[in-house]
Protein backbone atom coordinates (compact mmCIF):
# COMPACT_ATOMS: atom_id res chain seq x y z
CA UNK A 1 0.00 0.00 0.00
CA UNK A 2 1.25 3.39 -1.16
CA UNK A 3 0.72 6.65 0.59
CA UNK A 4 2.10 8.87 -2.24
CA UNK A 5 -0.03 8.52 -5.32
CA UNK A 6 -3.12 9.09 -2.59
CA UNK A 7 -1.32 12.62 -1.84
CA UNK A 8 -0.92 13.06 -5.32
CA UNK A 9 -4.33 12.32 -6.28
CA UNK A 10 -5.41 15.20 -3.34
CA UNK A 11 -3.49 17.28 -5.10
CA UNK A 12 -4.77 16.65 -8.44
CA UNK A 13 -8.60 17.07 -7.12
CA UNK A 14 -7.17 20.51 -5.12
CA UNK A 15 -5.93 21.79 -8.28
CA UNK A 16 -9.25 21.24 -10.28
CA UNK A 17 -10.96 23.32 -7.58
CA UNK A 18 -13.03 25.69 -9.38
CA UNK A 19 -14.91 29.44 -9.09
CA UNK A 20 -18.53 28.17 -7.86
CA UNK A 21 -19.09 31.60 -10.28
CA UNK A 22 -17.78 29.86 -13.77
CA UNK A 23 -19.46 26.67 -12.46
CA UNK A 24 -23.00 27.33 -13.80
CA UNK A 25 -21.66 28.31 -17.24
CA UNK A 26 -19.55 25.21 -17.65
CA UNK A 27 -21.46 22.42 -16.40
CA UNK A 28 -24.71 24.26 -18.72
CA UNK A 29 -22.34 24.06 -21.38
CA UNK A 30 -21.37 20.18 -20.53
CA UNK A 31 -24.73 19.26 -20.54
CA UNK A 32 -25.90 20.73 -23.43
CA UNK A 33 -23.21 19.48 -25.02
CA UNK A 34 -24.67 16.43 -24.03
CA UNK A 35 -28.17 17.11 -25.61
CA UNK A 36 -25.42 17.26 -28.75
CA UNK A 37 -24.12 14.58 -28.91
CA UNK A 38 -27.68 12.52 -27.87
CA UNK A 39 -29.58 15.07 -31.09
CA UNK A 40 -26.88 13.88 -33.55
CA UNK A 41 -27.70 9.59 -32.72
CA UNK A 42 -31.37 10.61 -32.98
CA UNK A 43 -31.96 13.15 -35.50
CA UNK A 44 -35.08 11.09 -36.38
CA UNK A 45 -36.99 11.87 -33.16
CA UNK A 46 -36.47 15.47 -33.98
CA UNK A 47 -38.87 15.34 -37.06
CA UNK A 48 -41.53 13.56 -35.42
CA UNK A 49 -41.60 15.76 -32.03
CA UNK A 50 -41.59 18.63 -34.82
CA UNK A 51 -44.84 17.30 -36.29
CA UNK A 52 -47.42 17.96 -33.99
CA UNK A 53 -47.06 22.30 -33.82
CA UNK A 54 -46.48 22.39 -37.44
CA UNK A 55 -50.01 20.93 -37.66
CA UNK A 56 -51.31 23.69 -35.41
CA UNK A 57 -49.98 25.99 -37.69
CA UNK A 58 -51.00 24.28 -40.82
CA UNK A 59 -54.47 22.76 -39.87
CA UNK A 60 -55.54 24.50 -37.08
CA UNK A 61 -54.00 28.33 -38.20
CA UNK A 62 -54.69 28.21 -41.96
CA UNK A 63 -58.52 26.84 -40.92
CA UNK A 64 -59.01 29.60 -38.60
CA UNK A 65 -56.97 32.21 -40.85
CA UNK A 66 -59.92 31.28 -43.32
CA UNK A 67 -62.75 31.67 -41.21
CA UNK A 68 -61.69 34.89 -39.27
CA UNK A 69 -63.20 34.03 -36.05
CA UNK A 70 -60.94 35.12 -33.92
CA UNK A 71 -60.13 39.23 -33.84
CA UNK A 72 -56.65 39.79 -34.56
CA UNK A 73 -56.56 43.45 -36.07
CA UNK A 74 -54.58 43.86 -39.47
CA UNK A 75 -52.64 40.69 -38.47
CA UNK A 76 -53.48 37.72 -40.62
CA UNK A 77 -54.77 34.93 -37.75
CA UNK A 78 -51.64 32.78 -38.87
CA UNK A 79 -48.94 35.18 -38.30
CA UNK A 80 -50.62 36.46 -34.73
CA UNK A 81 -50.34 32.28 -34.06
CA UNK A 82 -46.56 31.18 -34.86
CA UNK A 83 -45.17 32.58 -32.28
CA UNK A 84 -48.03 31.08 -29.68
CA UNK A 85 -46.92 27.69 -31.47
CA UNK A 86 -43.33 28.55 -31.36
CA UNK A 87 -43.66 29.16 -27.66
CA UNK A 88 -46.21 25.68 -27.03
CA UNK A 89 -43.33 23.53 -28.64
CA UNK A 90 -40.75 24.51 -26.62
CA UNK A 91 -42.88 23.71 -23.38
CA UNK A 92 -44.20 20.64 -24.83
CA UNK A 93 -40.58 19.61 -25.29
CA UNK A 94 -39.78 21.24 -21.81
CA UNK A 95 -42.76 20.08 -19.84
CA UNK A 96 -41.58 16.17 -20.14
CA UNK A 97 -38.07 16.88 -18.76
CA UNK A 98 -39.21 15.62 -15.33
CA UNK A 99 -39.79 11.93 -17.00
CA UNK A 100 -36.15 11.84 -18.28
CA UNK A 101 -34.60 12.99 -14.66
CA UNK A 102 -36.99 10.18 -13.32
CA UNK A 103 -35.62 7.76 -16.05
CA UNK A 104 -32.16 8.99 -14.99
CA UNK A 105 -32.81 8.55 -11.44
CA UNK A 106 -33.97 4.75 -11.55
CA UNK A 107 -30.86 4.00 -14.26
CA UNK A 108 -28.95 5.01 -11.63
CA UNK A 109 -27.10 8.24 -13.76
CA UNK A 110 -28.48 10.74 -11.33
CA UNK A 111 -26.95 9.47 -8.53
CA UNK A 112 -23.89 9.26 -10.48
CA UNK A 113 -23.99 12.87 -11.45
CA UNK A 114 -25.40 14.31 -7.92
CA UNK A 115 -21.92 12.76 -6.65
CA UNK A 116 -19.54 14.81 -8.94
CA UNK A 117 -18.87 18.19 -8.09
CA UNK A 118 -21.62 19.86 -9.16
CA UNK A 119 -23.85 22.25 -7.59
CA UNK A 120 -27.27 21.14 -7.44
CA UNK A 121 -28.43 24.38 -8.95
CA UNK A 122 -25.91 24.18 -11.34
CA UNK A 123 -27.09 20.80 -12.45
CA UNK A 124 -31.36 21.37 -12.86
CA UNK A 125 -29.56 24.62 -14.68
CA UNK A 126 -27.59 22.57 -17.05
CA UNK A 127 -30.22 20.28 -17.42
CA UNK A 128 -32.73 23.11 -17.99
CA UNK A 129 -30.56 24.54 -20.97
CA UNK A 130 -29.96 21.06 -22.69
CA UNK A 131 -33.72 21.52 -23.01
CA UNK A 132 -33.20 24.73 -24.71
CA UNK A 133 -31.25 23.23 -27.25
CA UNK A 134 -33.73 20.31 -28.16
CA UNK A 135 -36.36 23.11 -28.21
CA UNK A 136 -34.00 25.54 -30.18
CA UNK A 137 -33.74 22.71 -32.73
CA UNK A 138 -37.71 22.29 -32.44
CA UNK A 139 -38.18 25.76 -33.43
CA UNK A 140 -36.25 26.49 -36.21
CA UNK A 141 -38.22 23.66 -37.90
CA UNK A 142 -41.57 25.56 -36.75
CA UNK A 143 -39.49 28.96 -37.66
CA UNK A 144 -39.13 27.76 -41.09
CA UNK A 145 -42.58 25.84 -41.81
CA UNK A 146 -44.18 29.19 -40.87
CA UNK A 147 -42.56 31.46 -43.41
CA UNK A 148 -43.09 28.75 -46.03
CA UNK A 149 -46.85 29.59 -45.23
CA UNK A 150 -46.33 32.96 -45.77
CA UNK A 151 -45.98 34.67 -42.08
CA UNK A 152 -44.34 37.74 -42.03
CA UNK A 153 -41.62 36.84 -39.83
CA UNK A 154 -38.51 39.41 -39.27
CA UNK A 155 -35.21 38.53 -40.75
CA UNK A 156 -33.25 40.52 -38.35
CA UNK A 157 -30.46 38.49 -36.75
CA UNK A 158 -30.97 40.55 -33.44
CA UNK A 159 -34.44 40.08 -33.37
CA UNK A 160 -34.00 36.45 -34.15
CA UNK A 161 -31.52 36.38 -31.24
CA UNK A 162 -33.92 37.91 -29.03
CA UNK A 163 -36.80 35.70 -29.56
CA UNK A 164 -34.10 32.92 -29.01
CA UNK A 165 -33.36 33.73 -25.72
CA UNK A 166 -36.91 34.24 -24.93
CA UNK A 167 -37.48 30.30 -26.07
CA UNK A 168 -34.81 29.61 -23.91
CA UNK A 169 -35.79 31.75 -20.62
CA UNK A 170 -39.60 30.01 -21.60
CA UNK A 171 -38.02 26.19 -21.88
CA UNK A 172 -36.41 26.79 -18.65
CA UNK A 173 -38.97 27.64 -16.75
CA UNK A 174 -40.94 24.65 -17.73
CA UNK A 175 -38.44 22.21 -17.75
CA UNK A 176 -37.57 23.18 -14.56
CA UNK A 177 -41.32 22.79 -13.30
CA UNK A 178 -40.89 19.73 -14.46
CA UNK A 179 -38.44 18.58 -12.82
CA UNK A 180 -39.77 20.18 -9.64
CA UNK A 181 -42.95 17.51 -9.98
CA UNK A 182 -40.35 14.89 -10.20
CA UNK A 183 -38.94 15.81 -7.46
CA UNK A 184 -42.20 15.64 -5.51
CA UNK A 185 -43.52 12.58 -6.70
CA UNK A 186 -40.82 10.58 -7.99
CA UNK A 187 -42.79 8.03 -10.94
CA UNK A 188 -42.28 8.11 -14.13
CA UNK A 189 -45.80 7.76 -14.75
CA UNK A 190 -47.16 10.53 -12.39
CA UNK A 191 -45.12 13.09 -13.52
CA UNK A 192 -46.06 12.09 -17.69
CA UNK A 193 -49.68 12.14 -15.65
CA UNK A 194 -49.43 15.69 -14.24
CA UNK A 195 -47.14 17.30 -17.17
CA UNK A 196 -50.17 16.17 -19.39
CA UNK A 197 -52.69 17.51 -17.05
CA UNK A 198 -51.01 21.10 -17.06
CA UNK A 199 -50.25 21.45 -20.62
CA UNK A 200 -53.08 22.38 -22.27
CA UNK A 201 -54.39 24.47 -19.33
CA UNK A 202 -51.45 26.40 -19.56
CA UNK A 203 -51.53 26.82 -23.37
CA UNK A 204 -54.96 27.69 -23.70
CA UNK A 205 -54.69 29.98 -20.41
CA UNK A 206 -52.34 31.98 -22.40
CA UNK A 207 -52.73 34.48 -25.43
CA UNK A 208 -50.67 31.51 -27.39
CA UNK A 209 -54.22 31.42 -29.66
CA UNK A 210 -56.19 34.38 -29.24
CA UNK A 211 -56.22 37.33 -27.80
CA UNK A 212 -56.13 37.79 -23.82
CA UNK A 213 -59.15 40.44 -24.42
CA UNK A 214 -61.49 37.40 -25.43
CA UNK A 215 -61.08 35.30 -22.35
CA UNK A 216 -63.83 35.81 -19.21
CA UNK A 217 -62.38 37.80 -16.60
CA UNK A 218 -61.24 35.02 -14.32
CA UNK A 219 -58.89 33.22 -17.34
CA UNK A 220 -57.36 36.61 -17.82
CA UNK A 221 -56.27 36.46 -14.16
CA UNK A 222 -54.89 33.60 -14.97
CA UNK A 223 -53.16 34.61 -18.26
CA UNK A 224 -51.36 37.73 -16.25
CA UNK A 225 -49.77 34.82 -14.06
CA UNK A 226 -48.79 32.41 -16.59
CA UNK A 227 -45.10 32.95 -17.39
CA UNK A 228 -46.39 31.25 -21.62
CA UNK A 229 -48.29 34.53 -21.60
CA UNK A 230 -45.28 36.95 -21.39
CA UNK A 231 -42.98 34.45 -23.56
CA UNK A 232 -45.42 34.46 -26.44
CA UNK A 233 -46.02 38.55 -26.05
CA UNK A 234 -42.38 38.88 -26.27
CA UNK A 235 -42.36 36.55 -29.42
CA UNK A 236 -45.12 38.35 -31.24
CA UNK A 237 -42.98 41.85 -30.06
CA UNK A 238 -39.54 40.05 -32.14
CA UNK A 239 -40.97 37.99 -34.59
CA UNK A 240 -44.11 40.37 -35.87
CA UNK A 241 -43.40 43.41 -34.47
CA UNK A 242 -46.77 43.43 -32.42
CA UNK A 243 -46.28 45.76 -29.79
CA UNK A 244 -45.46 44.60 -26.23
CA UNK A 245 -43.48 45.21 -22.95
CA UNK A 246 -40.16 43.96 -23.62
CA UNK A 247 -38.62 44.61 -20.49
CA UNK A 248 -41.56 43.15 -18.27
CA UNK A 249 -41.84 39.88 -20.55
CA UNK A 250 -37.99 39.69 -19.99
CA UNK A 251 -38.17 40.39 -16.22
CA UNK A 252 -40.95 38.17 -15.44
CA UNK A 253 -39.46 35.13 -17.85
CA UNK A 254 -36.16 35.64 -15.76
CA UNK A 255 -37.36 35.98 -12.03
CA UNK A 256 -40.10 32.82 -13.18
CA UNK A 257 -36.63 30.61 -14.37
CA UNK A 258 -34.60 31.56 -11.62
CA UNK A 259 -37.18 30.96 -8.73
CA UNK A 260 -38.04 27.38 -10.49
CA UNK A 261 -34.14 26.47 -11.31
CA UNK A 262 -33.82 26.99 -7.48
CA UNK A 263 -37.19 25.57 -6.10
CA UNK A 264 -36.78 22.53 -8.23
CA UNK A 265 -32.89 22.34 -6.97
CA UNK A 266 -33.71 22.31 -3.36
CA UNK A 267 -35.91 18.87 -4.64
CA UNK A 268 -33.17 17.26 -6.09
CA UNK A 269 -31.58 15.39 -3.46
CA UNK A 270 -35.12 14.05 -2.46
CA UNK A 271 -35.10 12.08 -5.85
CA UNK A 272 -31.31 10.60 -4.57
CA UNK A 273 -33.11 9.18 -1.94
CA UNK B 1 1.26 14.91 3.27
CA UNK B 2 -2.17 14.04 4.35
CA UNK B 3 -1.84 10.74 6.60
CA UNK B 4 -6.15 10.65 7.66
CA UNK B 5 -7.55 7.72 6.71
CA UNK B 6 -9.49 7.46 3.26
CA UNK B 7 -12.75 6.98 5.27
CA UNK B 8 -13.73 7.54 8.41
CA UNK B 9 -16.88 7.35 10.31
CA UNK B 10 -17.97 7.49 13.78
CA UNK B 11 -21.23 6.66 15.46
CA UNK B 12 -23.51 7.00 12.16
CA UNK B 13 -26.88 6.45 12.07
CA UNK B 14 -29.50 6.82 9.94
CA UNK B 15 -33.07 6.72 9.94
CA UNK B 16 -35.80 6.56 7.35
CA UNK B 17 -38.84 7.46 9.24
CA UNK B 18 -38.87 4.90 12.40
CA UNK B 19 -36.60 2.56 10.44
CA UNK B 20 -32.84 2.83 11.58
CA UNK B 21 -31.14 1.36 8.68
CA UNK B 22 -27.64 1.93 9.78
CA UNK B 23 -27.43 2.26 13.95
CA UNK B 24 -24.05 3.87 15.32
CA UNK B 25 -21.49 2.37 12.65
CA UNK B 26 -17.81 2.84 13.34
CA UNK B 27 -15.40 2.00 10.15
CA UNK B 28 -12.48 3.06 8.70
CA UNK B 29 -10.77 2.40 5.40
CA UNK B 30 -7.20 3.18 5.87
CA UNK B 31 -5.23 4.99 2.75
CA UNK B 32 -4.56 2.43 0.25
CA UNK B 33 -6.85 -0.46 1.50
CA UNK B 34 -9.57 -2.49 -0.39
CA UNK B 35 -12.50 -2.64 2.27
CA UNK B 36 -15.75 -4.97 1.30
CA UNK B 37 -18.97 -4.16 3.11
CA UNK B 38 -20.87 -7.31 3.53
CA UNK B 39 -24.18 -8.19 4.41
CA UNK B 40 -27.58 -9.78 3.49
CA UNK B 41 -30.33 -7.25 1.90
CA UNK B 42 -31.22 -4.52 4.15
CA UNK B 43 -27.99 -4.54 5.94
CA UNK B 44 -27.94 -0.78 5.18
CA UNK B 45 -24.67 -1.33 2.91
CA UNK B 46 -25.92 0.67 0.24
CA UNK B 47 -27.30 2.77 2.74
CA UNK B 48 -24.08 3.60 4.25
CA UNK B 49 -22.46 3.75 0.75
CA UNK B 50 -24.52 6.81 0.23
CA UNK B 51 -23.81 8.85 3.14
CA UNK B 52 -20.47 8.40 2.43
CA UNK B 53 -20.39 9.74 -0.65
CA UNK B 54 -22.49 12.39 -0.24
CA UNK B 55 -25.53 11.61 -1.34
CA UNK B 56 -27.91 11.06 1.81
CA UNK B 57 -27.23 13.66 4.13
CA UNK B 58 -25.57 12.81 7.46
CA UNK B 59 -28.30 12.73 9.97
CA UNK B 60 -26.15 11.34 12.86
CA UNK B 61 -22.46 10.94 13.45
CA UNK B 62 -19.59 12.23 11.73
CA UNK B 63 -18.23 11.27 8.33
CA UNK B 64 -14.64 11.69 7.48
CA UNK B 65 -13.12 11.18 3.63
CA UNK B 66 -9.16 12.19 3.66
CA UNK B 67 -9.80 14.37 6.64
CA UNK B 68 -12.51 16.40 4.79
CA UNK B 69 -16.40 16.62 6.77
CA UNK B 70 -18.13 15.03 4.17
CA UNK B 71 -21.02 17.08 6.38
CA UNK B 72 -19.17 20.61 5.66
CA UNK B 73 -17.09 19.98 2.84
CA UNK B 74 -19.49 18.09 0.44
CA UNK B 75 -18.21 19.47 -2.88
CA UNK B 76 -14.15 18.53 -1.82
CA UNK B 77 -14.97 15.34 -1.10
CA UNK B 78 -16.83 14.78 -4.09
CA UNK B 79 -13.55 15.72 -6.04
CA UNK B 80 -11.94 12.73 -4.37
CA UNK B 81 -14.38 10.12 -5.05
CA UNK B 82 -15.13 7.74 -7.85
CA UNK B 83 -18.44 6.34 -7.53
CA UNK B 84 -20.32 3.13 -9.45
CA UNK B 85 -23.97 2.56 -8.52
CA UNK B 86 -25.38 -0.87 -8.16
CA UNK B 87 -27.42 -0.62 -11.64
CA UNK B 88 -25.72 -0.56 -14.41
CA UNK B 89 -26.14 3.45 -15.45
CA UNK B 90 -24.76 4.93 -19.01
CA UNK B 91 -25.84 7.09 -21.33
CA UNK B 92 -27.11 4.57 -24.04
CA UNK B 93 -27.17 6.98 -26.86
CA UNK B 94 -23.85 8.25 -26.73
CA UNK B 95 -20.59 6.14 -27.40
CA UNK B 96 -18.30 5.36 -24.73
CA UNK B 97 -15.60 7.78 -25.09
CA UNK B 98 -18.89 10.31 -24.91
CA UNK B 99 -19.81 8.86 -21.64
CA UNK B 100 -16.24 8.82 -20.01
CA UNK B 101 -15.91 12.56 -21.32
CA UNK B 102 -18.94 13.84 -19.65
CA UNK B 103 -17.48 12.47 -16.37
CA UNK B 104 -14.56 14.08 -17.23
CA UNK B 105 -16.35 18.19 -17.95
CA UNK B 106 -17.85 17.41 -14.65
CA UNK B 107 -14.53 16.79 -12.65
CA UNK B 108 -13.44 19.82 -14.49
CA UNK B 109 -10.42 18.04 -15.92
CA UNK B 110 -8.42 21.36 -17.78
CA UNK B 111 -9.13 20.95 -21.44
CA UNK B 112 -5.78 20.14 -22.57
CA UNK B 113 -5.69 17.55 -20.33
CA UNK B 114 -8.85 15.94 -21.36
CA UNK B 115 -8.53 14.08 -24.07
CA UNK B 116 -5.30 12.28 -22.89
CA UNK B 117 -7.02 11.58 -19.25
CA UNK B 118 -10.16 9.45 -21.29
CA UNK B 119 -7.86 7.59 -23.76
CA UNK B 120 -5.57 6.34 -20.09
CA UNK B 121 -9.18 5.62 -18.93
CA UNK B 122 -10.10 3.46 -21.80
CA UNK B 123 -7.11 1.98 -22.73
CA UNK B 124 -7.38 0.91 -18.91
CA UNK B 125 -10.22 -0.60 -18.54
CA UNK B 126 -9.80 -2.48 -22.01
CA UNK B 127 -12.27 0.02 -24.14
CA UNK B 128 -10.41 1.57 -26.13
CA UNK B 129 -11.53 -0.25 -29.27
CA UNK B 130 -15.07 0.00 -28.67
CA UNK B 131 -14.86 3.75 -27.45
CA UNK B 132 -16.47 5.34 -30.26
CA UNK B 133 -19.29 2.86 -30.52
CA UNK B 134 -22.82 3.57 -29.04
CA UNK B 135 -22.32 2.39 -25.51
CA UNK B 136 -26.03 1.28 -25.90
CA UNK B 137 -24.38 -1.79 -27.96
CA UNK B 138 -22.14 -2.97 -24.82
CA UNK B 139 -22.11 -6.24 -23.42
CA UNK B 140 -23.10 -5.91 -19.39
CA UNK B 141 -19.52 -6.36 -18.48
CA UNK B 142 -18.33 -3.68 -20.85
CA UNK B 143 -21.19 -0.99 -19.52
CA UNK B 144 -19.58 -1.82 -15.90
CA UNK B 145 -15.87 -1.44 -17.12
CA UNK B 146 -17.26 1.82 -19.13
CA UNK B 147 -18.94 2.83 -15.43
CA UNK B 148 -15.27 2.01 -13.92
CA UNK B 149 -13.55 4.32 -16.70
CA UNK B 150 -16.25 7.16 -15.95
CA UNK B 151 -15.47 6.48 -12.31
CA UNK B 152 -11.60 6.91 -12.56
CA UNK B 153 -11.16 9.82 -14.67
CA UNK B 154 -11.20 11.72 -11.73
CA UNK B 155 -8.28 10.19 -10.74
CA UNK B 156 -9.98 9.56 -7.58
CA UNK B 157 -7.97 9.26 -4.14
CA UNK B 158 -11.16 6.88 -2.79
CA UNK B 159 -13.53 4.49 -5.43
CA UNK B 160 -17.19 3.67 -3.93
CA UNK B 161 -18.75 0.62 -5.93
CA UNK B 162 -21.99 -0.47 -5.18
CA UNK B 163 -22.21 -4.56 -5.88
CA UNK B 164 -19.88 -3.61 -8.74
CA UNK B 165 -20.05 -7.29 -10.42
CA UNK B 166 -23.64 -8.88 -9.60
CA UNK B 167 -25.43 -9.37 -13.25
CA UNK B 168 -22.03 -10.24 -14.65
CA UNK B 169 -20.90 -13.77 -15.85
CA UNK B 170 -17.54 -14.74 -14.28
CA UNK B 171 -15.62 -13.71 -16.84
CA UNK B 172 -16.69 -10.15 -16.97
CA UNK B 173 -16.33 -10.72 -13.05
CA UNK B 174 -12.99 -11.29 -13.25
CA UNK B 175 -11.96 -8.63 -15.30
CA UNK B 176 -13.65 -5.78 -12.83
CA UNK B 177 -11.65 -7.04 -10.25
CA UNK B 178 -8.65 -7.31 -12.16
CA UNK B 179 -9.17 -3.33 -12.42
CA UNK B 180 -10.09 -2.74 -9.04
CA UNK B 181 -6.88 -4.75 -8.10
CA UNK B 182 -5.08 -2.58 -10.04
CA UNK B 183 -6.37 1.05 -9.30
CA UNK B 184 -5.14 -0.68 -5.66
CA UNK B 185 -2.08 -1.73 -6.30
CA UNK B 186 -0.32 0.64 -9.17
CA UNK B 187 -2.41 3.78 -8.78
CA UNK B 188 -3.00 3.82 -4.96
CA UNK B 189 -6.39 4.27 -5.18
CA UNK B 190 -8.46 3.27 -1.95
CA UNK B 191 -11.81 1.29 -2.66
CA UNK B 192 -14.72 0.83 -0.76
CA UNK B 193 -17.30 -1.73 -1.83
CA UNK B 194 -20.33 -4.13 -1.46
CA UNK B 195 -20.06 -7.26 -2.49
CA UNK B 196 -22.61 -10.83 -1.96
CA UNK B 197 -19.54 -13.02 -3.38
CA UNK B 198 -18.11 -14.35 -0.36
CA UNK B 199 -14.99 -15.95 -2.44
CA UNK B 200 -14.17 -12.40 -3.82
CA UNK B 201 -14.14 -10.36 -0.90
CA UNK B 202 -12.11 -13.00 0.54
CA UNK B 203 -9.60 -13.08 -2.30
CA UNK B 204 -9.89 -9.49 -2.97
CA UNK B 205 -10.21 -7.23 0.56
CA UNK B 206 -7.58 -6.21 2.46
CA UNK B 207 -10.55 -6.09 5.23
CA UNK B 208 -14.09 -6.69 5.02
CA UNK B 209 -17.22 -5.11 7.65
CA UNK B 210 -20.41 -7.57 8.26
CA UNK B 211 -22.95 -5.54 8.51
CA UNK B 212 -25.94 -6.88 9.84
CA UNK B 213 -29.06 -5.01 10.97
CA UNK B 214 -27.87 -1.76 10.08
CA UNK B 215 -24.74 -3.02 12.50
CA UNK B 216 -21.63 -3.55 12.58
CA UNK B 217 -21.08 -6.86 13.40
CA UNK B 218 -17.64 -7.76 12.66
CA UNK B 219 -14.51 -6.15 11.16
CA UNK B 220 -10.81 -7.29 10.58
CA UNK B 221 -8.74 -8.82 7.48
CA UNK B 222 -10.69 -11.95 6.09
CA UNK B 223 -7.99 -14.25 7.19
CA UNK B 224 -8.16 -12.89 11.06
CA UNK B 225 -11.84 -13.35 11.13
CA UNK B 226 -11.47 -17.01 9.70
CA UNK B 227 -8.69 -17.66 12.22
CA UNK B 228 -10.99 -16.03 15.21
CA UNK B 229 -13.85 -19.43 14.56
CA UNK B 230 -10.99 -22.08 13.74
CA UNK B 231 -8.77 -23.90 11.20
CA UNK B 232 -10.78 -24.78 8.10
CA UNK B 233 -13.40 -22.00 8.73
CA UNK B 234 -14.45 -19.69 4.67
CA UNK B 235 -15.58 -16.39 5.17
CA UNK B 236 -19.38 -17.97 4.41
CA UNK B 237 -19.14 -19.56 8.27
CA UNK B 238 -17.96 -15.94 9.29
CA UNK B 239 -20.57 -14.46 8.02
CA UNK B 240 -23.02 -16.87 8.98
CA UNK B 241 -21.56 -16.65 12.49
CA UNK B 242 -21.92 -12.99 12.95
CA UNK B 243 -25.22 -12.66 11.10
CA UNK B 244 -27.32 -15.22 12.10
CA UNK B 245 -27.83 -15.59 8.44
CA UNK B 246 -27.71 -18.14 5.45
CA UNK B 247 -25.87 -17.55 2.23
CA UNK B 248 -28.74 -19.55 0.95
CA UNK B 249 -31.43 -16.82 2.17
CA UNK B 250 -28.76 -13.74 0.96
CA UNK B 251 -28.75 -15.48 -2.46
CA UNK B 252 -32.43 -15.47 -2.64
CA UNK B 253 -32.63 -12.05 -1.51
CA UNK B 254 -29.95 -10.53 -3.53
CA UNK B 255 -31.72 -12.69 -6.68
CA UNK B 256 -34.01 -9.18 -6.78
CA UNK B 257 -31.12 -7.19 -7.43
CA UNK B 258 -29.63 -9.34 -10.11
CA UNK B 259 -32.94 -9.53 -11.97
CA UNK B 260 -33.29 -5.69 -11.78
CA UNK B 261 -29.69 -4.95 -13.19
CA UNK B 262 -30.03 -7.88 -15.23
CA UNK B 263 -33.08 -6.26 -16.47
CA UNK B 264 -31.31 -3.09 -16.75
CA UNK B 265 -28.47 -4.95 -18.90
CA UNK B 266 -30.60 -5.54 -21.70
CA UNK B 267 -31.87 -1.68 -21.67
CA UNK B 268 -28.59 -0.37 -22.05
CA UNK B 269 -27.82 -3.39 -24.14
Amino acid sequence: MSEAPVVQHAALAEQRTVSSLTLLPRRAWTFCLVEIQKLRHDRLELVTRAIQPVLWLVIFGETFTHIRMIPTGNVPYLDYLAPGIIAQSGMFVAIFYGVLMVWDRDAGILAKLLVTPTPRAALVAGKSFAATVRALVQVVIVLITAALLGVALTWNPIRLLGAASIVALGTIFFACLSMMIAGLVKNRDRVMGIGQAITMPLFFASNALYPVALMPKWLQVISKVNPLSYEVSALRGLLIGLPTNLWLDYAVLIVAATVMILWSSRLLDRMAQ
Amino acid sequence: MNTSPAVECRDLTYMFKDFAAVSGLDLTVEQGQIVGLLGPNGAGKTTTIRVLNTLLPIQTGSVHIFGLDAARQKMAVRRLIGYVPQQLSIEAALTGRQNVELFARLFDIPRKQRTDRVNEVLAAMNLLDAADRPAGGYSGGMVRRLELAQALVNAPALLILDEPTVGLDPVARDSVWERVRFMRDEVGTSVLLTTHYMEEADQLCDAVALMHRGQLRAFGAPADLKAALGPGTSLEDVFRYHTGDTLEATAKGGMGNVRSTRRTARRVG
